[in-house]
């Protein structure tokens, strides 16, 4: 779930007709003191983080003067909190507070609908009232095609006590929020507090808007990175993930870092599963034979193999772990050799000297399994494939005894290497890369395996040499599905003269990091 | 019998014409589903697989009469629009297959389905299947699998995996037992068919003498169950497998969220509340056809 800072969350409010504190977010601790110059009030300075109890770890500030504001703001900037560095604080009027209140947007799985809390006392201590005086609190479920009327705000709001002139403001203000929840596809919109001030003013002293991930496309204005969930900024790894995903709509791929470094003695391993409750119970079974994950990844939904490829090309970006495991629910629908085509091409290239437990049960998984024992079994590591009949736990098992077996050796993240493509090869583009064909090796050929090979059929002969059946614009829209068997075969059956190339941006970059961060050391 | 499907439900397909749609509108046809019509706007008059395809649901409706369930395999973005458009020709079940379907399109299909009497199942599932009657969806992938991986019998499965759904299933074929009707109830947080939906079907279908029902970390959805076993409203056996016991539970954030669910939503909780009230909870996958025949036996 995508969370909007504070300070987006009460853009969005303010433009709703919701009042919020005067204020704006600063980045250095001069603009600071030139917001609190402008409010000309005291002011409260806080810390734009993901993270509750903000006040108790100093990350709130007051201070009286601009001057003053300058100094706080930049005890504040740079603070670490967790996994963030504070880059920004929001600089606000102090209000005088008279009451506090609570009032929540979330989505209810069970009703299908909306629903609207609102408690008359607001703070941290929210969820405590809940449990011990549930009936101090209001709720109110949606009917999303009739909407949220006023009148049906104002007699929740009476339920629960409220009367008086703070009445009408606080009806109006939650008919308000329902509307934003809305515009801004929110899965939860949460003002707390929401202070009445002391000149019987209502204001959303803070606020947060989390943005439904599956939306995220609608509103580019909000400036999402990863549309994803996470309680930390993005590592720059998972940002390199992330843009593999986002150019490339064919299955899933997810990937997420557990760790920051895979130090220490702890037994990590790479893991890549394959669709979310197989990926759960894979998961559960590597963690019971003592594995720690240095990173959770998804690779299913039917995805070409050049998006395994790429997902295996990130896990192995990763230095010391210890083994590889992929594993879904055993009885995938997806056809498997996809999959095992994009190991195969990754394994090679890193010349993979760590163990591989791959687990590619479903469809077609006697022809993914014979895949990688036919192709992976000279390089260093050993790889084993299983299929739907060998449980998670078997092959937990088994990597178990191959990691033991290869003394524990962790895995060495090497430079990428890029095959130079020879001149006067013949190219053509993909949807996300391009294959180049070496003619001056097919007459050495004698099979021509790599036309039948092709899955979407995309490859005819002429004079003997593999050139497309189709027109260079239908392959790159996607005619060509990336299978990558012609490359495959050609290299382990023939002449070794196709190669494609899959870029993955930043990766390059990101490898030389580590190494060069490595020699220093 | 079985539930949601059978071999007389005649099925439409929207976004026959697709990549997807393709490849599943074969799959569907292949394993016997009456696959009556396809719509894609613009494309009336062509044909997928023999399957007559028209420019919408109600013009499907006109040319082919009634029409009892529409698999819906559109752009997640045009979901909403596919979903209500079935949902006011008529239809009263909808098979919502893409993922990443926005919530609040899922709310507004959720309130129009209420308000018409119609269901759905998904959006983000694999579909379902009644073993040798029909298939709607994706679910095995290809026909001849699904015939190989799923056999009629007397178990309904309920699972939030796709994948897991197959997976239960297969294990289940290969020790004897069939199934009366598989059911992906999907992946999102708010589906058509929750858990306790397909429950209360599966109490009322003659021909399924018990369940099985994979569960999740997240939502109320397993709670639920066990609120409708202990109330009587779920009287087979049941057994249950939940996954992620090991997965570190999400940082909670929203104090609304804590509020509605309470001290629900997890493993622990899951787990706790499902035996409270005598449903058979397994810890690994092997031990489901193990526990069934236990059941059954006895």
């Amino acid at each position: 779930m995508a969370r909007l800072f504070e300070y987006q969350s009460k853009k969005l409010l303010k433009q709703g007709g919701i009042p919020v504190p005067a204020g704006d977010v600063a980045a250095t601790p001069e603009e600071a003191r030139r917001i609190a110059e402008r409010i000309g009030k005291p002011v409260v300075i806080k810390i734009q983080v993901w993270v509750t109890g903000r006040a108790g770890i100093g990350g709130i500030q007051f201070a009286a003067t601009p001057e003053e504001a300058e100094v706080k703001a930049r005890q504040l900037l740079g603070m670490r909190v967790k996994n963030f560095v504070v880059d920004r604080v929001l600089v606000e009027e102090k209000l005088a507070i008279k009451a506090e209140y609570f009032v929540g947007l979330v989505i209810d799985d069970a009703a299908k609908k909306p629903l609207l809390i609102f408690s008359p006392a607001g703070g941290t201590g929210v969820e405590e009232i809940a449990r011990l005086h549930p009936e101090k609190i209001a709720r109110q479920t949606i009917d999303v095609l009739k909407g949220f009327p006023e009148y049906e705000a104002r007699n929740m709001l009476i339920r629960v006590g409220v009367e008086g002139g703070i009445l009408p403001k606080l009806a109006d203000l939650l008919t308000k929020l329902y509307k934003v929840a809305c515009s801004s596809d929110a899965r939860s919109a949460e003002i707390n507090p929401l202070v009445l001030t002391a000149d019987d003013n209502i204001y959303a002293a803070d606020c947060h808007l989390v943005v439904d991930d599956y939306a995220v496309f609608r509103h580019p204005e909000f400036g999402i990175e990863i549309a994803r969930e996470f309680d930390r900024p993005p590592t720059e790894l998972e940002k390199i993930a992330y843009r593999v995903e986002e150019k490339d709509y064919r299955g899933t791929f997810y990937f997420f870092q557990m760790v920051e470094q895979t130090a220490g003695s702890e037994k990590y391993i790479g893991f890549n599963g394959a669709g979310g409750g197989g990926s759960m119970m894979s998961m559960d079974a590597v963690l019971n034979r003592g594995f720690k994950l240095a990173n959770y990844c998804d690779t299913s939904g039917n995805p070409p193999a050049s998006k395994v490829y790429r997902a295996a090309k990130v896990i192995l970006s990763q230095p010391g772990i210890m083994g590889y495991f992929a594993s879904g629910s055993g009885v995938a629908s997806q056809e498997q050799y996809h999959s095992a085509r994009g190991l195969t091409k990754a394994f090679h290239e890193e010349k993979l000297d760590i163990p591989a437990v791959i687990r590619l049960g479903g469809n077609f998984e006697e022809k993914a399994i014979e895949i990688l024992q036919a192709y992976l079994k000279d390089i260093p590591g050993v790889v084993e494939g299983y299929g739907r009949d060998d449980s998670p736990e078997f092959c937990a098992r088994r990597l178990e005894e191959l990691v033991a077996k290869n003394g524990g050796k962790r895995h060495k993240v090497r430079p990428m290497g890029e095959t130079p493509v020879p001149e006067k090869a013949y190219i053509f583009e993909t949807v996300t890369g391009r294959i180049s064909f070496d003619h001056s090796k097919c007459p050495g050929c004698k099979t021509k395996g790599c036309v039948p090979a092709c899955a979407p059929k995309v490859l005819k002969l002429e004079d003997g040499k593999p050139v497309l059946a189709i027109t260079p614009e239908e392959a790159r829209k996607g005619k060509c599905t990336e299978c990558l068997a012609c490359e495959i075969f050609c290299r382990f059956h023939e002449q070794d003269a196709i190669v494609i190339h899959l870029p993955i941006p930043g990766l390059k970059e990101y490898r030389e990091r580590i190494l060069a961060a490595k020699a220093e050391t | 019998m079985a539930i949601l499907v059978n071999e007389q439900s005649r099925v439409i397909i929207q976004g026959i014409t697709g990549r997807e749609g393709m490849v599943r509108a074969q799959l569907m046809k292949d394993y016997g589903t009456k696959v009556v019509a396809g719509v894609t706007p613009g494309r009336a008059g062509q044909d997928v697989y023999g399957v007559p395809v028209y420019d919408s649901v109600l013009q499907a409706w006109e040319k082919q009469g009634p029409l009892d369930v529409s698999v819906i395999f559109v752009p997640a973005a045009l979901v909403k629009n596919a979903a209500l458009e079935a949902i006011e020709a008529g239809i009263r079940l909808l098979v919502i297959v893409p993922d990443r379907v926005p919530i609040h399109d899922v709310l507004e299909i959720a309130a129009r389905a209420a308000e018409k009497g119609a269901r759905f199942v998904g959006p983000n599932t694999l579909g379902l299947v009644s073993p040798g009657k029909a298939v709607l969806g994706m679910i095995g992938g290809r026909a001849e699998r699904a015939r190989e991986w799923f056999k009629p019998g007397s178990i309904g499965v309920s699972s939030r995996s796709g994948g897991m759904t197959s997976a239960i299933s297969y294990y289940l074929t290969k020790a004897g037992l069939g199934q009366s009707t598989i059911v992906h109830v999907g992946g999102d947080a708010v589906i058509g068919l929750s858990h306790p939906e397909v429950m209360a079907l599966f109490e009322e279908d003659p021909d399924t003498r018990m369940a099985v029902m994979f569960g999740e970390i997240g939502t109320t959805q397993e709670e639920r169950v066990a609120d409708l076993v202990e109330s009587g409203r779920f009287t087979k056996p049941l057994i249950a497998y939940i996954g992620g016991k090991a997965a570190k539970s999400g940082t909670r954030f929203s104090h609304a969220g804590a509020i509605v669910e309470g001290s629900r939503g997890s493993y622990e909780t899951k787990v706790k509340r499902l035996r409270e009230v005598g449903v058979h909870v397994v810890e690994a996958i092997s031990d489901i056809p193990i526990r069934a025949k236990e059941v059954l036996g006895s």
